[in-house]
């Protein structure tokens, strides 16, 4: 049979964000797969230009809804190492608290997410019903739900006090047991794993080889987790990276949503540890010099490339997102696969576009 | 015809696009539809074709590139339709405006009908757009019923003329 030119996006319905695809696929098995990106590029690295370093903050933030915090936290780090400056170790704790927090959140919506692609859609409300509850966590502690705006070039915004590090434990408490009560419906169900084992593999040697990120590489059999880096507060948290062998969709699967219960556990973690003291320090001085600063994000490893010569505003950022990284590999498991599975395997490396394009 | 303009203000179905977007608004829009806020309830359906849908949801600001996109999507609707532009990039084009690939906010390219600031907005703020968005949905309704039936007869009559 001749070859059919399908396209895929920029508003597909599984999407939430505008990526196309265009899909050349012979009866109904795709052959090949042409991604065509820049539905959402603004062009914030030039932005830089315009606006001083603590303004970009501001910027970086607004790179990704999802992962703001992460974003901000990255950014701060790099100006920081510029700087000199040394973060108080409980800013350094609540950093931590807040990142996991987004973990959480961002990979129960991806959860959600995948099971609305593949057509559950009961189990999609379910995970975003969870969610709900650390996105209220988000708006108590950092006044609001989605972009939180607590990092800050030296330290942290704000506190979290005895009282809410309390509700917050109990909160994540009844979480985790919902969470646990899916568990069965979303990696042992058998409609569930005809849709996901064994579609989209990829190997150790290639995810490694295209440069995948984050749990799409570890699902892969590779473990590479920044936060083992020990930036923030990771390096005195108890914890290893979860990985998985088989490189299929429902590896990554159980990836993600093992990291949601992990995350659940360094938050507890942190507040066993976490001492009193001074939220930051004081910048003084302009950033000078050049410094890459990376932070694993709930996608994978973001990269920031920053660059000051003692001027209020920076000559370069450079930001190399997750979802960019994984695109290759994505473009990868697509041929020979069926039509009906594209959108799985699209969300299963959990696309962020609007990181991939900025 | 009473029915059928009742009904379009009781269940209005809306299509969501991304129009560049940083996903803040995005999720606050998906969150709108699930358990906590559950717009379901009020008739409201999220449908993926621009043909079904009476509300246009935006969120972002408009580049050079996904115009055309937006400009497409608004154009296959039906009339009576409107337009909410959701979070500050999408009033005015929000921290972005300035960014050498952004065009501005969505009114540049089409109209708009409600405005819903914040960024990103609470699914609260959202639902409110869109309820005054189905208040400007009943008027550009009535218009597009007013001597309905007279233009069908001039169109029946017209096609058995030829």
């Amino acid at each position: 049979m001749a070859k059919t030119v399908l396209p895929f996006g920029p508003q597909h319905p599984v999407l939430p964000e505008p990526l196309h695809l265009t899909l050349a696929i012979e009866d109904e098995i795709v052959k090949e797969a042409i991604p065509k990106l820049g539905y959402v590029h603004r062009g914030l690295e030039k932005l830089a230009e315009i606006r001083d370093h603590n303004q970009m903050i501001y910027i970086v933030e607004r790179v990704c809804g999802i992962c703001s915090c992460m974003h901000a936290l990255c950014y701060c780090q790099g100006i920081e190492a510029l700087m000199g400056l040394e973060v108080p170790e409980r800013a350094r704790y609540l950093r931590t608290i807040w990142s996991e927090m987004h973990r959480i959140h961002s990979h129960l919506l991806w959860l959600g997410l995948f099971a609305d692609a593949f057509g559950f859609e009961s189990l999609f409300m379910q995970f975003w019903r969870i969610r709900e509850r650390v996105m209220d966590l988000q708006e108590e502690t950092a006044g609001n739900r989605v972009i939180l705006s607590v990092n800050q070039v030296g330290g942290v915004r704000r506190d979290i006090t005895a009282e809410s590090a309390q509700w917050i434990l109990e909160t994540l408490k009844l979480a985790e047991k919902e969470l646990l009560q899916l568990k069965s419906t979303i990696l042992d169900d058998t409609t569930v794993k005809l849709r996901t084992v064994g579609k989209g593999v990829l190997t150790k040697e290639k995810a490694y080889e295209l440069g995948a990120a984050g749990p799409t590489l570890r699902a892969s059999g590779v473990a590479q987790d920044m936060r083992q880096t020990g930036y923030a507060a990771y390096s005195e948290l108890d914890f290893a990276p979860i990985v998985e062998t088989d490189g299929d969709c429902y590896a990554r699967t159980v990836v993600r949503f093992k990291e949601a219960l992990q995350a659940i556990d360094l938050i507890r973690q942190c507040f066993a540890k976490i001492p009193q003291g001074e939220l930051s320090v004081k910048p003084k001085g302009l950033p000078t010099g050049e410094v890459v600063s990376r932070v694993e994000q709930p996608r994978g490893e973001v990269l920031y490339y920053l660059r000051g010569s003692g001027k209020k505003f920076l000559e370069r950022v450079r930001i190399r997102t997750p979802t960019f990284a994984n695109i290759p590999p994505l473009l990868d498991m697509l041929p020979g696969c069926d039509l009906a599975d594209v959108p799985v395997l699209i969300l299963t490396i959990d696309p962020c576009i609007s990181c991939t394009e900025r | 015809m009473s029915l059928i303009s009742k009904s379009r203000v009781k269940s209005p179905w809306l299509i969501h696009f991304d129009c560049g977007s940083c996903n803040g608004c995005d999720i606050e829009v998906l969150a709108c539809l699930t358990p906590v806020y559950d717009i379901e309830r009020f008739g409201i359906i999220n449908v993926g074709n621009p043909k079904h849908a009476d509300i246009l949801v935006v969120t972002g600001t408009v580049n050079h590139r996904n115009k055309k996109a937006l400009k497409n999507i608004y154009d296959q609707m039906p009339e009576p339709k409107v337009v909410v532009a959701i979070g500050a990039c999408g009033t005015s084009g929000g921290v972005f405006r300035e960014a050498y690939n952004v065009v501005g906010g969505v009114d540049k390219v089409i109209p708009v009908d409600a405005y819903v600031s914040g960024c990103a907005p609470k699914p609260e703020a959202i639902i409110d757009g869109v309820v005054i968005a189905l208040g400007k949905l009943a008027e550009k309704g009535k218009k597009v019923d007013q001597g309905i039936f007279e233009r069908l007869e001039k169109t029946q009559s017209a096609i058995k003329a030829r």
